[in-house]
């Protein structure tokens, strides 16, 4: 492994995106900056520019007006990024899959790297699929 | 050879920016023991730097040519700074005359820097940050420079930092002096605005404008802002110290009084909320510069 994929593993800056979620999946996300969790012994931050952005924690199911956005975030954001979809609204839509205005899941708009099952996932669970996305990371550019 | 050497390796480039990046761990790490958390582990900052060279760097649309070339301006500015300052400490025979008033302009410019970047990346937030971070240095100077004109008159005109030094070593530290501690309250206040440290991260403000001053830089530049503020980290805390309490700089007291000077300033960051602009500016330029000039005074009557 070399410096720059130890670099890219051990320093993950977050930059959390609401697609319109109903907040639940966004308190989780805030739940692990807690004590209890502490992500940053990791070096994972939750940081508020996109510019910044290592990783995209997508939250919610994808509406008409937030399918524009997040493409636009998505290209704002400095390569390699990856994103994640947090919560079953954001993998699959959930109960909305039939509603008038939600266009498709998220995997249709963006590639998305890990899929973060959960109404809302828990904490542990959203630390497991950051460990999987950095494996699978670390496995790519051995 | 010599200047080359003592502005790359020693105490410049290489030196003061790993002390730097390894304060900044002292920082996180003590900020999270007081919120009761285990902290990053020592490389962290490390990482975070190399991970940002690794990354790709955006420039927006409309940015200026100054996007790129102000974090390059800022960062050395800040290395010259911490070169000029660790020399007197180090090697007190080679430093100039004056150095003093050098290193307090040279401590200017990574501020200039960022105001220059902000205002040239062509994005509302970062023209907000540019302008708080305007107002604050109008702020901070006032009261840091007479802060420093106090210790002036204390040693008797010197404006050499190794002589500043030498006098602590004959008559005493300044700080055990009316003025001097007063000085020393009111400098520590204005480095914790000049780093940007939490009562005064108005230009920064990550939760209000989003990074502000540093929304739109990603990969080398922004990891070059990091770096200055790393060196500004290592610099501010060490020349707070050459200028009050420098009886005995030898490398292990000198790291003893740096982490002392360091460690008050992440306990007055953790234990205060952030300002206003409006109440940093009343803040600065009421209390605390009519504090620096009653300090002055004190200092011009002998005390």
């Amino acid at each position: 492994m070399n410096l720059k994929t130890k670099a890219l593993t051990k320093s993950i800056w977050a930059f959390h995106v609401s697609a319109g979620s109903c907040n639940n999946c966004d308190i989780e996300i805030l739940d692990c900056l807690t004590p209890r969790f502490d992500i940053e012994r990791f070096g994972i931050q939750l940081i508020g520019s996109v510019r910044h952005a290592d990783v995209l924690l997508i939250t919610g199911a994808m509406n008409r007006k937030s399918v524009p956005l997040m493409k636009r975030i998505y290209e704002q954001a400095p390569k390699p990024v990856f994103v994640v979809a947090v919560g079953i609204c954001a993998c699959s839509q959930n109960m909305f899959k039939d509603s008038y205005n939600v266009c498709e899941p998220l995997d249709k708009i963006l590639p998305v790297d890990v899929y973060i099952p959960g109404c809302p996932p828990k904490p542990e669970a959203i630390i497991s699929g950051i460990v999987k996305m950095v494996n699978k990371f670390k496995d790519k550019n051995k | 050879m010599k200047a080359l050497f003592n502005y790359f390796i020693f105490p410049g480039f290489l030196f003061s920016v790993c002390a730097g990046l390894l304060a900044g761990w002292v920082d996180r790490k003590v900020t999270a023991r007081i919120q009761w958390r285990v902290g990053p582990p020592w490389y962290q900052n490390f990482a975070d730097i190399f991970k940002l060279f690794a990354k790709e760097t955006i420039i927006p649309e409309r940015a200026q040519a100054t996007f790129l070339l102000s974090p390059l301006i800022g960062f050395l500015g800040a290395v010259l700074a911490a070169t000029i300052i660790g020399v007197s400490v180090f090697y007190p025979a080679s430093s100039f005359v004056a150095d003093l008033i050098v290193v307090i302009y040279l401590l200017m410019i990574p501020a200039v820097a960022l105001i220059l970047g902000a205002s040239s990346s062509a994005n509302p937030l970062a023209s907000v940050g540019a302008s708080r971070e305007m107002k604050l240095v109008l702020g901070y100077e006032l009261p840091f420079i007479l802060s420093i004109i106090t210790v002036i008159i204390k040693t008797g005109g010197v404006i050499r930092l190794s002589g500043i030094i030498n006098h602590q070593v004959s008559f005493g530290p300044l700080i055990y002096s009316f003025s001097g501690g007063i000085a020393f309250v009111v400098a520590l206040l204005c480095a914790q605005a000049k780093l940007g440290f939490v009562p005064f991260d108005v230009a920064e403000a990550e939760q209000e404008i989003m990074a502000g001053a540093l929304i739109e830089y990603s990969g080398f530049a922004l990891a070059l802002f990091k770096l200055t503020k790393a060196c500004l980290l290592y610099a501010l805390p060490v020349l707070l110290a050459v200028l009050f309490i420098g009886k005995d700089l030898s490398p292990l007291f000198l790291a003893f009084k740096f982490l002392l000077i360091l460690t008050l300033m992440i306990l007055i960051k953790n234990t205060n909320p952030r300002l206003r602009i409006d109440q940093v500016l009343r803040f600065f330029w009421g209390p605390v510069t009519i504090l620096a000039a009653l300090g002055t005074v004190l200092a011009l009557f002998g005390k």
